[in-house]
């Protein structure tokens, strides 16, 4: 019997094209030859035809006391057929399965960005047996601790060690960096990247779910699936809401004794587009997203974050690059690739944070041999190199050393202390050469980044850093921001957060994650510029993947699409209710078939609308 | 208390996963607050007292539903 109805129910999609076949038939028959006993015959078989799948679903959603749409619809088709308007039951049936079927195609639409994104996933793996030959195994069977084989051009199949072997791994899918990673013996290697070249055997430290890849598949399944407030309403609301369509349809029929528009009252009930018109909204909107880097955690981020006043900002990571880099280079007199080439000589042997800068302005260079090093404390190097003395450091070191700063350097030095840059400055055998600034720079395109965000409605952008305050002004008169803050340590951030959103701001808190987690907490939204750690994926409601900066407007544009979206749904699916209501109370020409065409056609408009989403793009 | 992973026939309605979620709920042993249903994934998760009902019991229920169970995972 269970077989049965299984068989039944997968071919739903074929018994509604033959129901409509024969509906057709029907019309063309009394239309053309006018042989009533024909069509009449026709519309029963194909009304009875439709109903038993939808009896089916009815029936199974019964037995465990669920009250559905199909056991509306099988009411009000039986009801049809009692009063014997064969037409009107056949239409509504064929109709009520047609709208099924193309609800299925246009919903699986909307699943196709999620899929893009699973379909990454490695599914197989080699596995180490214990015959001591690997074999193809589902990954499902791959448990911790196994040995695996992963040959070139395959996924790496968990978020394990490797054992033996070496191989360039591409880890875009998790880090976005697209130049591959060399792993050797030791190596951490990561779920769903892929080995670009060589052989590696792993052992499996995390699978599935639990790995990098799992978490954040998961992640975006489960925003999708979460359910808003406005959403879990609407549950509840048609948990009541289909039964007494019933108990008012059988009122109806009691004291009207008209059974004709009691089961019209059941076709017109059917709360299809408002129960589908929200969640599609949502399921389209986060697939959006994870198509462009952008995590939403649920659909309730979704509403708080379209509503934002102020945006906070940390600077170290997030505004800036995070480390220093040469802003300005100035050389002075002749020789000077000389000097360059001396200055780079003498960095390279150093650890000092900022040589690394140093060394990566100047590029290839001839390095010289540098003799006689003498580190002068808070000041700088000197050094021999080929014969000449050579003092790499500050101004202190070179006034120390007796070298002549001219007004022309002394100008420079000035601009470039007020920009904000730590100075190092070159003198080669008592001569000035090179001078360099160098700071954190703000990230690329951040400064167009934060104008669309301010475009997009965002009153206020705040900075906050542990730098001294004059640097952070300079960034922040740099990118334009409202407010900035200095000196402050990770529980002040915090506590400026809490005062914030204390005062009935909705506020949204940008950080990399790593020191920020109380105020990513904190904040109303939480947004973690993250690269694929765990902290910054589990701590916050946004994970911007791949740190990308670029991919912040988007979001904000998204979430107000989505919003207006969802918006836009309710007051379709709202507003086709109301109207069929009037209409039924009010007006001659309603009846069944006229209701669930309007009906069905309804859920087709909400979804259709809510697959815009897909498409969205942020205009420039 | 074991938990369960079971990966379904792809879902095509939400109210199929309202369907099956009553079902999961009304077994005896099965932890009603942890069932869930992705219907983005066509997944459902839950967990259960493995003294009073067993996984088959378990697939068995979304099989009276109408839902094919294409595999599962307890740990």
């Amino acid at each position: 019997m269970r077989k049965l109805q299984r068989a039944i129910l997968r071919s739903k999609n074929k018994i509604a094209l033959i129901s409509g076949i024969l509906i057709l038939a029907g019309f063309l028959v009394k239309w053309t030859a006018s042989f009533d006993p024909f069509t009449r015959w026709a519309l029963i078989a194909a009304s009875v035809m439709g109903l038993i799948p939808i009896a089916i679903q009815a029936y199974q959603a019964l037995r465990v006391k669920v009250v559905s749409i199909d056991l509306l619809v099988t009411m009000a088709v039986t009801g049809a057929f009692a009063i014997r308007n064969f037409e009107e039951s056949a239409i509504v049936t064929f109709l009520f399965l047609f709208g099924g079927y193309l609800e299925q195609r246009t919903l699986n639409k909307t699943r196709s960005a999620i899929k893009a994104l699973t379909e990454m996933a490695p599914e197989t793996a080699w596995k180490l047996m214990e015959s001591g030959e690997f074999e193809e195994v589902d990954i499902f069977d791959v448990d911790r601790g196994d040995v695996l084989l992963v040959k070139t051009g395959a996924k790496v199949p968990v978020d394990g060690t490797v054992l033996s072997g070496a191989g360039g791994v591409n880890e875009a899918s998790i880090t976005g960096e697209s130049m591959p990673a060399a792993k050797e013996k030791d190596s951490m290697v990561y779920a769903g990247t892929l080995l670009d070249n060589g052989t590696l055997q792993i052992r499996a430290d995390r699978v599935g779910e639990d790995t990098t890849f799992g978490k954040i598949i998961e992640l975006v399944e489960e925003a999708q699936d979460s359910k808003s407030g406005a959403e879990r309403f609407i549950d509840r609301f048609s948990k009541y809401y289909t039964p007494a369509i019933m108990v008012i349809a059988l009122l109806v029929w009691l004291f009207t004794r008209n059974l004709e528009l009691a089961i019209t009252i059941l076709v017109l009930g059917c709360p299809g587009a408002l129960v589908i018109g929200v969640p599609v909204s949502n399921v389209a909107g986060i697939g959006n997203g994870a198509s462009h880097g952008v995590l939403l955690k649920g659909s309730e981020v979704i509403s708080d974050f379209s509503r934002l006043d102020r945006m906070i900002f940390d600077k170290t990571g997030t505004l800036t690059v995070g480390k220093p880099s040469v802003s300005e280079r100035i050389v002075y007199g002749d020789r000077t690739d000389q000097a360059l080439a001396f200055l780079a000589s003498v960095e390279r042997e150093s650890d000092h944070p900022l040589a690394t800068a140093i060394l990566e302005n100047i590029g290839d260079t001839i390095y010289s041999n540098v003799t006689e090093t003498d580190v002068i404390k808070g000041g700088g190097i000197v050094a021999s190199l080929e014969g000449h003395r050579v003092a790499v450091g500050n101004v202190a070191l070179m006034e120390r050393e007796g070298v002549n700063l001219s007004d022309r350097v002394r100008a420079d030095l000035d601009r470039l202390e007020a920009g904000g840059n730590s100075l190092v400055l070159t003198a080669v055998d008592g001569g000035i050469k090179v001078v360099m600034g160098i700071r954190d720079q703000s990230r690329p395109g951040v400064r167009e980044d934060l104008e669309r965000i301010r475009k997009l409605g965002v009153k206020n952008l705040v900075m906050l850093s542990g730098d001294n305050q004059g640097t952070v002004e300079i960034i922040g008169r740099e990118l334009g921001l409202t407010e900035v803050r200095g000196n402050l340590l990770p529980e002040d951030k915090a506590a400026y957060v809490r005062e914030r959103a204390g005062q009935g701001e909705t506020v949204a808190f940008v950080g990399d994650g790593i020191n920020d987690s109380p105020s990513l907490a904190l904040a109303q939204i939480g947004i973690a510029m993250g690269s694929g750690t765990e902290v910054a994926i589990e701590t916050s409601n946004v994970v911007l993947m791949n740190s990308d900066f670029s991919r912040l407007p988007h979001a904000l544009g998204l979430v107000k699409a989505i919003t207006r979206n969802m918006i836009q749904n309710i007051v379709i699916a709202l507003g086709v209710v109301i109207a069929l209501l009037v209409s039924v109370l009010f007006g001659e020409w309603m009846n069944m078939s006229i209701g669930m065409l309007v009906h069905e056609g309804s859920i087709l408009v909400v979804i259709l609308n809510g697959m815009r989403l897909l498409g969205y793009k942020l205009k420039k | 208390m074991k938990s369960a992973v079971i990966q379904l026939e792809t879902l095509i309605c939400p109210s199929c996963s309202q369907k099956i979620e009553a079902a999961l709920k009304q077994l005896d042993g099965v932890e009603k607050e942890s069932v869930s249903i992705s219907f983005s994934s066509s997944r459902a998760r839950l967990d259960f007292d493995e003294e009073k009902v067993d996984i088959k019991a378990i697939e068995d229920a979304i099989d009276r539903v109408g839902f094919d169970v294409i595999k599962s995972k307890v740990k």
